[in-house]
């Protein structure tokens, strides 16, 4: 396999691992909070407002996690800067 | 295909390159400021007001309503800025309706130019609440060892919030772009009502963390505050 071969093969490899990895985590964590604010609200209604908002904040943040390897796995296929600096070299 | 509007350029004079991002940030901002100018050229307080008016007073009434439940403070400090952080960027995600519009949300510059405004307002704020001294004594909190973790911590936060937006954003306008090639027919619309609600959502959260983190730079004398509005609300009892 010449180099061009191995960083697209290892790219593309990549961005599927980064992406399928990284969402598992942040799945888990989310179901596990919203199903706590859900037990919340059930107990306590009228503080409905206060826990969906707070729920909110929460999901972004831990979303966030989430969203780094999306950005990742998309550069790694989209703007790989080794991909463009060996095509660059080929020519 | 395009990840970010940076290189798609509208048009060039002189070596000037207008790209996208900045030629729908104009656009977005000539609106905001087209509204707001229909909308407050004849104010009344009378009861009689008109469609515009009280449109953008159902808004500002409501942004107003949320600051002052998370910040626990007179939100009419924090309002210019929040308030446009929020119109600004839940404009500029909700116009993606308009065939052959790009978000500068999806544009990292956008989005990093945001959070450094927030990055900048939180010690403004905080100085000018509590000042200097006591603004970054809370840096040294619980001890001096943790002042390096608090500055860290300091530019993570800003760049998770650029970072979270311009994902989010960017996501959204690539799984659109990606099921065009798959099933081009109704699939995207679908996804392209799904990237609505959330640009909404990230329009909000953003708008809710700055607000979190201006609250907890400006939160010393919140529980004076918040003493004396239980006393007060005892004594109307």
């Amino acid at each position: 396999m010449s180099s061009i071969d191995i960083i697209g093969a290892v790219s593309i490899i990549t961005a599927g691992i980064t992406i399928a990895l990284g969402s598992i985590g942040p799945a888990i964590g989310e179901g596990m909070a919203l199903a706590r604010a859900l037990g919340a609200i059930a107990q306590q209604p009228d503080e409905a407002n206060t826990i969906t908002r707070t729920l909110f904040v929460g999901l972004a943040m831990v979303e966030s996690t989430a969203i780094y390897c999306l950005v990742i796995s998309v550069i790694l296929i989209f703007a790989n800067p080794f991909w463009n600096y060996v095509l660059s070299q080929v020519g | 295909m395009e990840i970010t509007p940076d290189t798609i350029i509208i048009f060039q004079w002189n070596g000037v390159h207008i790209n996208a991002t900045i030629f729908f940030t104009w656009v977005v901002m000539v609106l905001l400021i087209f509204i707001s100018w229909l909308a407050t050229k004849n104010l009344t307080i009378g009861p009689k007001i008109s469609r515009w008016q009280n449109f953008l007073e159902v808004i500002v009434g409501y942004i107003r309503q949320q600051v002052r439940e998370i910040t626990q403070q007179n939100p009419d400090p924090f309002i210019p800025f929040l308030g446009t952080l929020f119109l600004f960027i839940s404009l500029s995600n909700l116009l993606v309706i308009i065939p052959g519009y790009q978000p500068p949300t999806g544009s990292l510059s956008t989005t990093s130019a945001l959070a450094i405004c927030v990055f900048f307002a939180i010690p403004i704020f905080g100085i000018a609440k509590k000042g200097m001294k006591a603004y970054f004594k809370q840096y040294l909190e619980p001890s001096i060892i943790m002042a390096p973790f608090n500055i860290i911590g300091d530019f993570s936060r800003t760049l998770a919030l650029a970072v979270r937006l311009f994902g989010n954003v960017m996501s959204g306008t690539l799984i659109v772009a990606v099921l065009l090639i798959i099933t081009p027919l109704f699939v995207p619309i679908v996804m392209q009502v799904l990237g609505l609600l959330i640009g909404q959502i990230q329009a909000y959260i953003f708008t809710v963390l700055a607000t979190v983190y201006i609250a907890s730079a400006t939160r010393v004398e919140e529980k004076l505050e918040k003493i004396e509005q239980k006393e007060g609300s005892k004594e109307d009892e």
